[in-house]
């Protein structure tokens, strides 16, 4: 189904710069399926010309990043919760 | 995560098509094994490519490798391979991606089955464990399509011992005096070569999109449970 | 301080020098983005249709119609925000004034929708008078059942992302609705000549 795509880890660039949290072993819930599971294993498309990072269930885009020269933004619409892994210190 | 100057200190010619670079990167902050880094190439009026290499290096080397296969018309891979030369420039960013990582804390056995060029990040892995002499088995399965386009060839035979153990297998000619396997990495290949399912091995896949789907499929089929499957798509034919 | 890889080239170009749009490099050959997986279509169930205000479905073409329609060549020039334009590419299509030649219509926005999710808005003044087209073939080349069509609406004048691939219809309305890439920091509008190609440019 997702043949252009690679898998979420190839965004960790991206994500990497909007994110503080190591996003590609974060969890992500689709707000459209429900679907839970790893943003390093969405199929992502990094260069669509921004990033898109799609469920891996239902395929509806979860996570849209544009950046600009100065800004980026990030629509989460799609992803119901995000949830973070932190250090337990 | 911002851009960090690296500079070439070494060239090394791996195949007719592949080199891997060893570069001095300013404030590197370390890695760990199975992840990569975004390089940015800018041209004299400004132009930039942007690239994503796995990094070769086990964590802690001194100096960050990448290795890199020429692919025809590509934009990046035939600089990086024909006129970067020690003493050049580029820009990386990382290291990135915490999902396709071996970080060796565990002994569960490791299945690392790599396509072509697929084999850099698991070359990390296998360098890594070699360097904590690492108790968890640990099996390599290779496939290229022919010898000559084999990676890391002779460090490769160097490294199999009684916890790490390398198949290669080519999927077009077989030479004369060619002792391993021949054909598709397959379920049946898989069955042989990766652990049961019971004994809840850690597999990374990584290579050209159509081989990883296709192993992390048939590793599923076999009944290993898809958490445990991590995979590394390089793109449908898997570079530039 | 931007560091140069000496002796890096990148994929041909040359600098615009006038022939396009500022910030843009020259290419003889534009690379694919794509936001979606290739949809598997099946063409005798594609169609495209156009709807107007009102929501009442005032057009449709199945494949085989939509061939019969008056197909022209145009050559045009493309320009992708991420920088790369390329002269002269060669489309065979139908002119979006075809399509609406029926139509009777005060609105004042097109949404073209596409396969899947994909939806990109347009002004109606921008795309009637012979500004825009659907596009049936690039280069010459008819598109393979197996990939579906390769019906695009093509509006040359803006930045290709409002281009959308797959096009399946187009809706009429009375108001602007931004959507999947306008809605996150892309330009409404996308004049490459003014540089739209991010909010507030």
């Amino acid at each position: 189904m997702h043949d252009a795509a690679l898998d979420g880890n190839a965004a960790s660039g991206i994500l990497g710069e909007m994110f503080v949290a190591e996003m590609t072993v974060a969890t992500t819930t689709c707000a459209t399926c429900g679907a839970v599971a790893l943003v390093g294993r969405l199929p992502a498309y990094p260069r669509a010309p921004g990033a898109v990072l799609r469920c891996g269930a239902g395929g509806a885009a979860q996570i849209r990043i544009v950046r600009g020269p100065a800004r980026a933004w990030v629509d989460l619409r799609g992803v119901q919760v995000l949830e973070v892994g932190l250090d337990s210190s | 995560m911002r851009w960090l100057v690296a500079t070439v200190a070494e060239t090394i010619p791996e195949t007719r098509v592949a080199v891997s670079l060893r570069l001095d990167v300013l404030d590197w902050p370390g890695h760990r094994a199975g992840q990569h880094v975004d390089v940015k190439l800018t041209a004299e009026d400004g132009y930039s490519a942007q690239r994503s290499y796995s990094v070769a290096s086990r964590p802690g080397a001194e100096q960050v490798e990448l290795t890199v296969v020429r692919i025809d018309n590509g934009e990046v891979s035939p600089y990086l391979t024909t006129v970067i030369e020690a003493g050049d420039q580029l820009e990386l960013r990382g290291p990135i991606g915490g999902y396709f990582v071996w970080e060796g804390d565990d002994t569960r056995p490791v299945v690392l089955v790599g396509g072509g060029s697929g084999v850099v990040p698991l070359m990390a892995m296998l360098r890594h464990h070699a360097g904590l002499d690492h108790p968890a088995p640990m099996r390599l399965i290779y496939s290229v399509r022919t010898r000559s386009d084999i990676l890391y060839r002779d460090e490769l035979d160097r490294l199999v011992n009684q916890h790490r153990s390398v198949t290669m297998t080519l999927t077009r000619e077989a030479p004369v005096g060619w002792s391993g396997h021949v054909g598709r990495v397959d379920r049946d290949v898989l069955s042989q070569l990766a652990w049961p399912p019971s004994e809840k091995p850690r597999s990374y896949v990584c290579g050209p999109t159509p081989f990883v789907e296709a192993v992390a499929d048939a590793l599923v089929a076999l009944g290993h449970d898809p958490a445990d499957v991590r995979t590394e798509r390089f793109g449908p034919t898997g570079g530039g | 301080m931007v560091m140069v890889s000496r002796g890096f080239q990148g994929r041909w170009r040359q600098p615009g020098a006038g022939l396009i749009p500022p910030g843009q490099y020259l290419v003889d050959e534009f690379p694919v983005l794509t936001a979606r997986p290739t949809p598997s279509i099946d063409l005798e169930d594609w169609d495209v249709t156009v709807t107007d205000e009102t929501g009442a479905r005032v057009a449709r073409w199945t494949w085989h119609e939509f061939r019969a329609l008056a197909v022209e060549e145009s050559a045009v020039e493309i320009d992708c925000v991420t920088k790369w334009s390329e002269l002269e590419t060669r489309w065979t299509g139908v002119s979006v004034d075809t399509l609406l030649e029926e139509v009777d219509t005060d609105a004042g926005y097109v949404i073209a929708f596409a396969e899947r999710d994909y939806t990109t808005n347009l002004p109606l003044a921008d795309v009637v008078e012979g500004q825009a087209w659907v596009a049936l073939g690039y280069d010459g080349a008819e598109p393979e059942a197996e990939h579906g069509a390769a019906a695009r609406p093509l509006v040359p004048h803006l930045y290709f992302w409002k281009s959308a691939q797959w096009l399946r219809g187009l809706r009429l309305s009375h108001e602007d609705e931004p959507d999947f890439w306008e809605s996150v920091g892309y330009q409404n509008y996308g004049d490459p000549w003014r540089e739209q190609r991010y909010w507030g440019d």
